[in-house]
């Protein structure tokens, strides 16, 4: 218990260092998941696409 | 170096790459990070709060690493007209962007314990919050226009005069003895701070840079099949695929 004190306190700083880490978290895995989601989409738009086009050049 | 310029050949390229950045990516950050974060020591001065360097810096060094390279793309795409510079630069100010941000708050939090303030207009703070607002204006205008070439031109236009903040940013603890600390590491005689702390901002900075080339991948990727979906729909309505095109 005292450790994990230790490690969040982080001699008085933590209070600075663990935002930090958090922001720098937040900022790069939020860019990273929004980035994934557009492809995703992207993918799915094209493969209804060219489906819609080869369907129509069946009928 | 333009056999590059092929969409498709790159997406190869790009496939080939993605696994091994991202495996970087993974094991350099979590080296760094548990090194940062429990074996590297306290600063003599700043006591703990030194660890905030381990993301600071790594992101202030992929800020300015990424704003070259979309400098550099725009020039491609201004002078040799090559359409995956701008693609590649339009996809990489995002990531940039996100980065100084976290540069900015992060030293922010350092700021605050370290000199008693969360901002002072310091000549490397204020460059690089103007770095942060050339991100969001290249971004701004890669969308202000309907026809999104003379927006691409525009945005490419704004990248390479805005290069010479980079530098600016680089010499500022030099050239102003104002409040941020002159450099440590990328000095002409050489780094001054110790392995023991060295190690750990190495391995971050590979970390991100991995992150970044994942990222970059990704949304080139994206861009790419946005620009099938725009051709195919135009395509399917009869109409000419190319009007507008950058």
């Amino acid at each position: 218990m005292d450790k994990i004190n230790e490690l969040l306190t982080m001699g008085g700083y933590g209070e600075f260092i663990w935002p930090a880490y958090a922001v720098a978290f937040v900022v790069l895995v939020g860019l990273l998941a929004w980035s994934l989601r557009e492809l995703r989409i992207h993918e799915r738009t094209l493969r209804e696409l060219q489906s819609n086009g080869s369907d129509e050049r069946k009928g | 170096m333009f056999a590059l310029a092929n969409p498709n050949r790159f997406q190869k390229l790009a496939k080939q790459i993605l696994p091994w950045a991202a495996g970087v990516t993974v094991v350099s950050m979590c080296a760094g990070l548990v090194l940062g974060l429990f074996f590297a020591p306290p600063d003599y001065q700043q006591g703990e709060s030194v660890r905030i360097m381990y993301v600071h810096v790594p992101s202030a060094w992929m800020a300015l690493a990424i704003y070259t390279t979309i400098a550099v793309a725009s020039g491609f795409f201004l002078v040799w007209k090559v359409p995956l510079a701008d693609v590649l630069a339009r996809a990489a100010a995002p990531i940039g962007a996100g980065f100084t941000l976290v540069t900015l708050v992060t030293g922010s939090l350092w700021g605050k314990p370290t000199w008693g303030t969360w901002w002072v207009w310091d000549a490397r703070l204020t460059s690089v919050l103007i770095l942060f607002f050339l991100y969001l204006g290249y971004i701004a205008l890669q969308n202000a226009f309907e026809d999104s070439g003379r927006g691409a031109k525009a945005a490419a236009v704004l990248a390479l005069i805005g290069f010479v903040n980079v530098p600016i940013i680089k010499w500022s603890v030099d050239w102003w003895h104002t409040l941020h600390q002159p450099a440590s590491v990328v000095r002409f005689d050489g780094p001054t701070i110790h392995a023991s702390m060295l190690t750990p901002l190495l391995l971050m900075a590979v970390g991100f840079t991995a992150f970044f080339v994942v990222l970059l991948l990704i949304r080139v990727r994206s861009a790419l099949l946005a620009r099938k979906i725009r051709t195919l729909r135009l395509v399917q309505a009869g109409a000419d695929p190319h009007i507008g095109e950058a």
